[in-house]
């Protein structure tokens, strides 16, 4: 569905070009309201193709009877039924799924945000020795792809330690996030150096400071952050994969996954109940990003790139 | 702010001790020390989930590594580039780099273009900013095993793509054609890591200079002329960005191919790395042949980082 916006980039230059030409006419306005209309066309076109296929997946999550034809993409009320969600929650449980899910999720959130202020606020506020090293450090691990330490990983951490089929292995590969350390030192080196002078001039000492002055200040960066690195582990699928064979202790997108590659065939309608599973994994990450969308900036992470 | 000006620090360990230690200890290691004790959790975790893992894996690659049961004594000898070679002489091997090649190919200029105008679009609009914005994330936010569920619906031979295709459709389709399995993966991760990038465009417009465009404009700049000139030389930093976080995208490419494509078909035509990595050291039970595969993976990911920084990357 990607291609039908190719010719998006040329209609760009087109209205673009047209609006230099018309510039040295006598009209400017029009051509200015022209050009806009063009634009919005553009980026509608745009949105049009990043929400279908969500809104495909629940029509099709719908349908008692698959039709891939043009026609089926709008349903008729005869044909709409919640046997699917019924058909694929007999063969996977999905409330266990997701409260595994969140499980996963919110011990990889707890790590980032404890552990990510303490480093960031350390990075940030104070001078020690080997800081550099260390910040340097957390701009590194985020070019090493992860998927690489698979291998020696899963040795680790299902061999060697025995935490296959745990929730503490599937989180300890992410229970601190570099990305997080990272929002949160920029964050504090945006706030004034004056905040903690004048903390310690009044006798408080680092715990106190960070505490009292730094936490309260950082609650927006916290939002950030959570909304930033939610995704990661509530989406993850390949170290969950690799480390859960019980299927009572799977995230919901390892045993969507395991449906969709192995046991889909054999329902009566294998589209209709994957496409059930999907929307019932995507539906608390997209309610929770319409919630907080307006954290959802990276302006901190690019800052942090540059310097 | 120099050590004179500021009052000690009030640690809280530090109540008896005397002031010659305190002061040398602050020489050795700084004014706060208490920031090694905050940092202290991040780095046992970078060393445990990262620098120790590294370590490993190259040791592994140099082995004959296998799967013994816990506390089993075992002798694993030291074999050389033995495992180098034998991944080297794979050609299953060659395949996946040459797919994650054409994947990148694909992958990066749609990545860089589309991400850069649909930015540079969203900052220009006044009027539904919001609905934008939300529509081109929403897929960015969604699990991959979610919407590879539709995509496999849409692109299936009897799939809504072919319908509207009609004669056009390929045959055998999209999934299951060795020539257009890669390509229409790479299109799948396009699509739904845009958001990411679109972010990272937006900020970098915010930083590009109001100055440089009104001067391209007393100069008579038109409007394709100051994107040119002014926008893409702007967000230069931005653009290394995409390219390294799309090469890395591309070197970690495993669910995907594993689920859409049924684990890499048709006949290896969409297999990554991490998939034979997966497929080598976890089902045949070969960590040591993995390794050596993630380790070749690592040096040319720092390559072509390397390169990407050089050309770039590099600040004027």
């Amino acid at each position: 569905m990607s291609h039908p916006d190719l010719p998006v980039n040329t209609d760009t230059v087109a209205m673009v070009t047209e609006r230099r030409h018309s510039r040295r006419t006598h009209n400017p306005n029009e051509a200015g309201r022209g050009r806009k209309v063009l634009l919005y066309v553009v980026l509608a076109l745009g949105a049009f193709t990043f929400l279908f296929p969500f809104y495909y997946m629940v029509v099709g999550s719908l349908q008692a009877k698959v039709d891939p034809s043009v026609a089926g993409a709008f349903p008729e009320p005869g044909n709409i039924t919640m046997d699917n969600y019924v058909a694929i929650n007999e063969r996977i449980n999905l409330l266990q799924g997701l409260v595994n899910s969140g499980i996963f999720t919110g011990g990889v959130l707890i790590g980032t945000v404890v552990f990510g202020v303490l480093a960031g606020y350390a990075l940030a506020i104070l001078h020690w020795r080997g800081r550099g090293v260390v910040f340097a450090l957390a701009l590194l691990v985020q070019v090493v792809p992860f998927q690489l330490l698979m291998i020696p990983l899963y040795v680790m951490i299902a061999r060697d330690f025995g935490l296959a089929d745990t929730y503490g292995g599937m989180i300890l590969p992410f229970f601190i996030n570099s990305t997080a350390v990272i929002i949160f030192r920029q964050y504090f080196l945006q706030l004034p150096k004056e905040l903690w002078e004048a903390a310690r001039i009044d006798g408080a000492g680092e715990l106190r400071v960070l505490w009292s002055v730094a936490l309260p200040l950082v609650r927006p960066a916290v939002l950030t952050t959570i909304i930033l690195t939610f995704i990661g582990p509530w989406n993850e699928f390949l170290w969950p994969f690799l480390i859960t064979k019980e299927a009572a202790l799977q995230p919901l997108a390892v045993s969507l996954a395991n449906f969709i590659s192995n046991i889909a065939a054999s329902t009566s309608n294998p589209f209709g109940a994957m496409m059930a599973g999907a929307v019932v994994l995507s539906i608390p990450a997209i309610v929770l990003f319409l919630f907080f969308q307006r954290y959802f900036v990276s302006t901190d992470l690019g800052s942090s790139v540059k310097g | 702010m120099t050590a004179v000006s500021t009052p000690p620090p009030r640690v809280a360990t530090s109540d008896g001790a005397d002031a010659a230690p305190q002061r040398r200890r602050r020489r050795w290691l700084g004014e706060n020390p208490l920031g090694l004790v905050f940092s202290a959790p991040y780095l046992v975790f970078v060393l445990v989930v990262f620098a120790y893992p590294i370590v490993f894996a190259v040791w592994m690659s140099f082995q004959d590594y296998f799967f013994a049961a816990p506390g089993a004594v075992v002798d694993r000898p030291f074999v050389g580039f033995a495992n180098y070679v034998a991944v080297l002489q794979d050609p299953k091997v060659w395949q996946s780099f040459g797919n994650v090649g054409i994947f990148l190919l694909i992958n990066v200029p749609l990545t860089v273009v589309f991400s850069l105008l649909l930015a540079y679009g969203l900052n220009t609009i006044v009027h539904a900013g919001i609905f934008f914005r939300i529509s081109y994330y929403v897929p960015y936010v969604t699990a991959s095993v979610a919407i590879v569920a539709v995509w496999l619906f849409l692109f299936s031979g009897d799939g809504l793509v072919n319908h509207l295709l009609g004669p056009l459709a390929p045959d055998p389709s999209w999934l299951v054609n060795s020539s257009l399995a890669m390509p229409t993966i790479a299109l799948f991760v396009t699509w739904k890591g845009m958001a990411f990038y679109i972010l990272l465009y937006l900020a970098a417009l915010q930083n590009v200079s109001k100055e440089l465009y009104e001067a391209a404009s007393v100069d008579g700049a038109g409007r394709v002329r100051k994107f040119f000139s002014v926008t893409v030389p702007g967000v230069r930093p931005a653009t290394f960005l995409v390219l390294l976080l799309a090469t890395i995208t591309g070197a970690n490419l495993f669910t995907e191919p594993y689920l859409l494509t049924g684990g890499g078909g048709p006949n290896g035509a969409s297999s990554s790395p991490v998939l034979l990595m997966y497929q080598k050291g976890i089902e045949q039970g070969n960590p040591d042949v993995a390794s050596a595969i993630g380790v070749i993976l690592i040096i040319l990911v720092l390559l072509i980082a390397w390169i990407q920084r050089t050309f770039v990357g590099k600040e004027d």
